[in-house]
C-alpha cells in the first residue's frame, strides 16, 4: 500500500525528487537571491510583529523582553490618538474612495472620446508626467503654488483678495488630499481604463449607432459595461490599500496641518513608536492595521467572485 | 480619421471636453513651469514679481552654481545618484533571477511563487521593518535604502509575465543544443525581453529616486541624506541651510535656490521620462491585466 501510494505521489509530480534537482538546480539557485531577500525584508519582520505582544525594550531585543499579551490593544483602545488615527484613515479613505476613483474614468471617457490622435498623444504625455514625481515633489508644488506665500495668494493679494489657507486649514484638508492625489494620479490611473476601451469591438459602437442608440446610449450599454471587470478590479486593490491612504503625503503635512487631521494609522505607528520609543504601541498599531487591510482585500475579492468578476488572485497559468 | 456612424459633437460639447482636459493639462504644467523660472530667476525678478516668476526677465544660473559649489546639496545629490545606479542594479538582477526561475513549472517554483505573491496582500509594518534593518547593522547606512527596495512584487508580475510568454519550444531547443538555465536566461531570455527589462528598471529608477520616507526612517546623519530629504527639510519645512552646510553664503532671496532644489530633485525624472511613456503602457497593462 505504502508503495502504491507513493507511486501514486510520483505519478503527480512527475519526476523523484533527486531527478527533479539534477534538472533544475540552476533554476533553484536562481531563486535563492530572491527568497532570501523575502526572508529577511518580509518574512521575519511580519514574525517580528510579535513585539505588539510584548513590553519592547530596544536594549534587551525581542528574545528579552517581558511578554504582555494583548495590553498594548488595550492600551490603544483607551488612547485617544489611536481613535483620531483611525477615524482620520477611514474619513480620508472614504472621501478619496469616493471623489477619486470616478476621475480617472471620466478622464478615460472623455480622451477615448477624442478623434484626433495628435490631441490625445499630448494630453497623455502631460497627464501621465506626475505620477513619477515624488510625494515630497508633489506637497512641494502645491505647497509653492497654493501655500501663504504661494503664488495663487500672491495674485489674490494683489487682486485686492484676502489670502486662502488652502495648506493649512484641517478642515478643508480632505479636499486638499484629493486634489493632490488627481493631480499626481488621476492621469496615470486612466490608462488602464484606456487601455480596456480599446479592447472594446468597434462594431458593436456601430451596429448600436445604427440602430439608432445616440452618444449616451452607447456609453451606457457598451463603453461602461466593457469597463466592469477593470473597475471592479481595481476598486478591489484601492479597498486592500485603503488603509495605507498615503502615507508620505500625510507624514510630510502632519506639520502644516496638525495631527488632528493628518494623523492617520501609519503616521501613529510613526509618531508613537519610532519617534516617541513606545515601540509597542506603534507596532500594536501596525499590526492592527496590516490585518484589517488584508481582511477587506480578501473581504472585496471575494465579493467580485460573488458577483461574477475574475477580481485578483485568479492568476492564469500561475 | 472620425467613423461614418459617430455623429459630430455639438460645440458646447466640445468646448465642455477642451476645457476639462485643457484644464487638467494646465493645472499640471504650470506649477512646474513657475518652479523652473523661479530657480532661473535673478533676485531682481523675485523682487519685481514679489515671490513667484513666470518668466525670468534675467535668467541666471546663480541658484545652480550655489547648489554645485559643493555642501550638503552636492553630496545629497552623490548619495541620490549613488542609491539610484546601485539599487536598480540589484534590483534587477535580484527580480530577473527570481521571475524568470518561477515563470516554468521547475522545482520549488510555485511554493516561491505564492511566497512572492503573499506579499501583495500584506505589508509588515513600519516598526517591525525598522528593527530588522536596525538588527542588520543597517541604520545611517546607504545599504538601508537600497536593500529594503532590491524587490517589488509589481515589477515581478510584469517581468514574469513577459517571461511565461516566451515559447517554450524556444527554450526545449536550446536546452537540447546543451544550453543550461543560466545561458538561456543569458542568451535567449534577456535579449528578447529588453524593452521590458528596460522599462522595469526604469520603475525601479525612478522608485529609488524618489524614495524619502526610508531616509527620514533609516538615516540620522545628514551628510548621508539624498536629494527627497533635503527638499523636503529645506523647501517644504523652510528651514534654511547655514552658510557652512550650503558651503557657500546664502542668497538674500532664497526662492531661486529653493525652486533650483526642486527642479534637481525634478530632472532626472523628466530625462527619462519621454522613454518611459513610450513603453510603459504596455508593461503595465501586461503586468496588470494578465497578472
Amino acid at each position: 500500500m505504502l508503495k502504491a501510494s507513493a507511486r501514486k505521489r510520483q505519478a503527480k509530480v512527475g519526476l523523484p525528487l533527486a531527478a527533479k534537482w539534477r534538472r533544475d538546480w540552476q533554476m533553484v539557485l536562481l531563486m535563492i537571491p530572491g527568497v532570501l531577500f523575502l526572508l529577511v525584508f518580509f518574512y521575519l519582520p511580519v514574525l517580528g510583529n510579535v513585539v505588539a505582544f510584548q513590553d519592547f525594550q530596544p536594549y534587551l531585543g525581542i528574545m528579552h523582553s517581558e511578554w504582555n499579551g494583548l495590553q498594548n490593544f488595550v492600551n490603544l483602545y483607551d488612547n485617544p490618538d489611536f481613535w483620531d488615527a483611525l477615524r482620520n484613515t477611514l474619513l480620508l479613505a472614504a472621501v478619496q474612495l469616493l471623489l477619486f476613483f470616478p476621475v480617472p474614468i471620466g478622464l478615460a471617457l472623455i480622451v477615448d472620446s477624442l478623434v484626433s490622435n495628435r490631441l490625445r498623444r499630448w494630453f497623455q504625455t502631460i497627464a501621465y508626467l506626475p505620477h513619477f514625481l515624488s510625494w515630497v515633489l508633489v506637497v512641494t508644488l502645491f505647497q509653492q503654488s497654493l501655500g501663504g506665500a504661494g503664488f495663487v495668494n500672491n495674485l489674490l493679494r494683489h487682486a485686492g483678495l484676502d489670502p486662502i489657507p488652502f495648506m493649512t486649514n484641517p478642515d478643508t484638508f480632505p479636499l486638499l488630499v484629493v486634489a493632490q492625489l488627481v493631480w499626481k494620479d488621476a492621469g496615470w490611473a486612466m490608462i488602464i481604463f484606456l487601455a480596456a476601451l480599446t479592447t472594446v469591438d468597434v462594431s458593436l459602437y456601430e451596429a448600436a449607432a445604427a440602430d439608432g442608440a445616440g452618444r449616451w446610449r452607447r456609453m451606457w450599454h457598451i463603453t461602461l459595461p466593457s469597463l466592469r471587470t477593470v473597475i471592479v478590479l481595481l476598486l478591489i486593490l484601492r479597498i486592500g490599500d485603503i488603509l495605507s491612504v498615503g502615507f508620505e503625503q500625510f507624514i510630510l503635512q502632519r506639520d502644516s496641518v496638525g495631527p488632528g487631521a493628518a494623523e492617520v494609522l501609519d503616521t501613529f505607528t510613526y509618531y508613537a513608536g519610532v519617534v516617541g520609543g513606545d515601540w509597542s504601541s506603534g507596532a500594536a498599531a501596525g499590526l492592527a492595521k496590516g490585518v484589517v487591510g488584508a481582511l477587506l482585500l480578501w473581504g472585496a475579492n471575494s465579493l467580485a467572485h460573488r458577483l461574477g468578476e475574475p477580481g485578483i488572485f485568479q492568476r492564469r497559468g500561475a | 480619421m472620425r467613423p461614418i456612424w459617430k455623429e459630430r459633437p455639438s460645440p458646447g460639447y466640445q468646448a465642455i471636453k477642451a476645457l476639462v482636459l485643457g484644464g487638467f493639462a494646465l493645472v499640471i504644467v504650470i506649477p512646474i513651469l513657475v518652479v523652473i523660472s523661479t530657480s532661473l530667476a535673478s533676485d531682481r525678478d523675485i523682487i519685481d514679481a514679489g515671490g513667484y516668476v513666470l518668466w525670468p526677465s534675467h535668467p541666471t544660473l546663480k541658484a545652480y552654481q550655489t547648489l554645485f559649489g559643493g555642501g550638503l546639496m552636492g553630496r545629497a545629490i552623490l548619495v541620490s545618484v549613488f542609491v539610484t545606479l546601485v539599487g536598480t542594479a540589484i534590483a534587477l538582477a535580484v527580480t530577473i533571477a527570481l521571475a524568470y526561475a518561477t515563470s516554468r513549472p521547475v522545482l520549488f517554483g510555485r511554493p516561491v511563487l505564492l511566497m512572492v505573491l503573499f506579499t501583495l496582500l500584506f505589508a509588515p509594518g513600519i516598526i517591525p521593518m525598522f528593527l530588522m534593518v536596525k538588527q542588520l547593522g543597517l541604520l545611517d547606512s546607504l545599504w538601508s535604502l537600497i536593500l529594503p527596495g532590491a524587490l517589488g512584487a509589481f515589477n515581478f508580475v510584469v517581468l514574469r509575465t513577459f517571461f511565461m510568454n516566451v515559447p517554450g519550444e524556444l527554450l526545449e531547443s536550446a536546452r537540447i543544443d546543451g544550453a543550461s538555465d543560466f545561458t538561456i536566461l543569458r542568451r535567449i531570455v534577456l535579449p528578447l525581453s529588453k524593452a521590458v527589462v528596460a522599462v522595469v528598471g526604469l520603475f525601479y529608477a525612478v522608485g529609488f529616486w524618489n524614495a524619502f520616507f526610508n531616509a527620514l526612517l533609516y538615516l540620522n546623519d545628514t551628510s548621508k541624506w539624498p536629494v527627497q530629504v533635503i527638499l523636503r527639510t529645506y523647501v517644504l519645512q523652510g528651514k534654511s541651510l547655514s552658510a557652512d552646510q550650503l558651503g557657500v553664503h546664502p542668497p538674500s532671496q532664497p526662492q531661486s535656490l529653493q525652486m533650483a532644489v526642486v527642479v534637481v530633485a525634478l530632472v532626472p525624472i523628466a530625462m527619462v521620462y519621454p522613454f518611459l511613456q513610450r513603453h510603459f503602457t504596455k508593461g503595465v497593462i501586461t503586468g496588470a491585466v494578465k497578472g
